[in-house]
């Protein structure tokens, strides 16, 4: 049994906010004289724990202002948890907010080449990896160009194939599998799947549910900071997550979870059922309005593919 | 110890490529859309040179020998240690995106700014010879004890550039303080008047207060009077340069883990 690549234990985060930004030496010295500076904090995240092991897609779910990319940055190292530990075994490639970071006087070569001194390679393996990146990235004709003569989707592009290309150990992806355009967007998803089959440790955090189901195999929901639950049974969570966003019920222990998983599971059914439904009405009308030959041909069609037993009883009714 | 050692050369490995690749962004960020480019370096503190001669020869330098590279030695090191701090202090807010969204260690900007202000300032010291050879001063072995004060510059300025850059982060007032405190030093600084027998001994002594002074004033020992000044002077250049980079090393251990909060 190896280690696992992330573990996180009992972590809990501060955040100073307040006024402190905003505060210029006049308004600090005279605060602190008269007593009125006071620093507010609030927990960010309070006892979260999990660990993800080689291989793992980690999915965070939980609505805005939950806790989630503010966990990112503790796992990243970038923010250090007041309490508990945060232990990382291996190359992080962190996809916080793509574009950012980058600089806007510098060309895409030079910006390619920066990101990549940033994650932590060598000058030799960006020189080995930098055309694929632009390949990946469609930006041949744009290398020598400035970032600020770029689109927004341009970098997003470039952002994304640096951190996927690189072979880091363990990436970390905050909202950003929905850059680009279509054709990209599709590539990127392909792209994902490939790196993840290759045994590729993830974090993902993502409003869409649908994409959380389809590439983790653990979810971790928070909410306010608070962790409700953290499982290996993706769907189950995913269902529990969908029917507390229908209905806003919090759950408070291991019952509520599967209560709402279970009111999931029913409503989903009820709704697949009600689908089904209203599709085959639908049908049944083009149907009968439909003209008569094609439609009754299409029946016939439709018939002996599924219910070839029903065509054989009612053929000798008729005829 | 040696571990500490190793420990450091391991660090300095693995930031080799980000370093290197943070002092060229340094560069081409000074010296975008300008023609001459690097050029510059040599260009602009000629020009202030000249400036500088045309209004105080007038007034200050018409008895003295060797005023020009009197002068040349003050703006010289003036401008280095203006440029290293002044750079120095934005190099945490202005790459606040960077810090916010990728853990890299922080001195790390800093370094990189006091190295390209290291590489100008080394390309305006050839011009500096140049006009040496034309104020017809003598070379000699002597001045090769000019890395002396070079390096003791170089980690003061890391140091100053340390302690500015923390205080900016907590407060963006620090910019035009800090401007107004350039003036000031820029003045006391005895870039083109003389602390000579017309001040007091003891204001004489107030003057070796000032680092930067005291940096300047070893130029031109050396240079113009061809004289090594005495240990305690090299102690006293010591001492500045070890005392503020230790402040501004501490500075940041206490907030590295505060910045964030603040960026």
């Amino acid at each position: 049994m190896s280690k696992p690549v992330v573990e996180c234990k009992d972590v809990s985060i501060r955040y100073k906010t307040g006024n402190l930004k905003s505060v210029g030496l006049k308004d600090f010295v005279l605060r602190k004289m008269t007593g009125r500076y006071n620093v507010k904090e609030f927990w960010a995240d309070k006892h979260i724990t999990f660990e993800i092991n080689k291989g793992d897609m980690l999915g965070i779910v939980g609505t805005n202002g939950a806790g989630k990319s503010t966990l990112l940055k503790a796992v990243t190292g970038i923010l250090a948890p007041a309490e508990g530990h945060v232990k990382t075994r291996g190359n992080i490639a962190a996809l916080l907010e793509l574009s950012s970071g980058f600089d806007g006087d510098l060309t895409v070569r030079e910006n390619a080449y920066l990101r990549g001194a940033m994650l932590g390679y060598t000058r030799d393996f960006m020189d080995e990896k930098y055309n694929e990146i632009i390949a990946f990235a469609e930006l041949e004709k744009f290398q020598d160009y400035t970032f600020n003569q770029l689109s927004s989707g341009m970098k997003s592009r470039l952002a994304f194939a640096i951190a996927c290309l690189v072979n880091p150990e363990i990436i970390i992806l905050d909202e950003v599998l929905s850059v680009g355009d279509g054709a990209f967007r599709k590539k990127s998803a392909k792209k994902m799947r490939e790196i993840l089959d290759e045994g590729i440790t993830g974090i993902l955090v993502s409003h869409s549910i649908t994409q959380v189901r389809e590439l983790c195999n653990k979810i971790l929901w928070i909410d306010h900071g608070n962790q409700i639950a953290f499982s290996d049974d993706a769907e189950y969570l995913c269902d529990a997550y969908e029917e507390f966003l229908y209905t806003k019920n919090l759950p408070k222990s291991e019952k509520d979870i599967k209560a709402l998983a279970d009111a999931y599971q029913l409503r989903h059914a009820k709704a697949m059922r009600e689908e089904t439904k209203k599709e085959t009405e639908r049908f049944l009308k083009i149907l009968e309005e439909g003209d008569a030959e094609p439609a009754v041909e299409a029946a016939l069609t439709i018939l002996r593919k599924n219910r070839p037993e029903a065509l054989k009883a009612n053929y000798r009714k008729v005829y | 110890m040696k571990k500490l050692i190793t420990k450091w050369i391991n660090r300095f490995q693995k930031y080799k490529f980000l370093f290197s690749e943070l002092v060229k962004r340094d560069f081409k960020q000074k010296y975008k859309r300008t023609s001459l480019g690097m050029v510059w370096s040599v260009i602009s503190p000629l020009l202030t040179l000249f400036v500088m001669k045309i209004v105080f020869t007038e007034f200050f330098g018409r008895d003295y020998p060797h005023y020009t590279t009197y002068l040349f030695s003050g703006t010289l090191v003036m401008a280095f240690y203006k440029e290293a701090t002044k750079n120095g202090m934005s190099s945490l807010v202005s790459n606040r995106k960077i810090i916010d969204k990728i853990n890299v260690p922080k001195y790390i900007f800093l370094l990189s700014k006091n190295v390209s202000a290291l590489v100008n300032f080394l390309i305006t010291l050839i011009v500096y010879f140049l006009f040496c050879i034309l104020d017809k001063i003598s070379f000699g072995p002597h001045m090769l004890m000019l890395l002396y004060p070079i390096i003791m510059l170089t980690i003061m300025n890391i140091g100053i550039g340390m302690i500015l850059s923390a205080l900016f982060v907590f407060f963006q007032d620090m910019k035009y303080l800090y401007d107004v405190f350039l003036t000031l030093l820029t003045y006391l600084s005895a870039i083109f008047y003389r602390v000579d027998d017309r001040f007091s001994e003891s204001v004489q002594n107030l003057f070796l207060l000032n680092p930067v002074y005291v940096n300047i004033k070893y130029f031109r020992t050396i240079v113009i009077d061809r004289m090594i000044p005495s240990a305690s002077y090299h102690l006293l250049m010591a001492f500045y340069a070890f005392f503020f980079l230790a402040i501004g090393s501490f500075m940041y251990k206490k907030y590295n883990k505060e910045f964030i909060y603040y960026l």
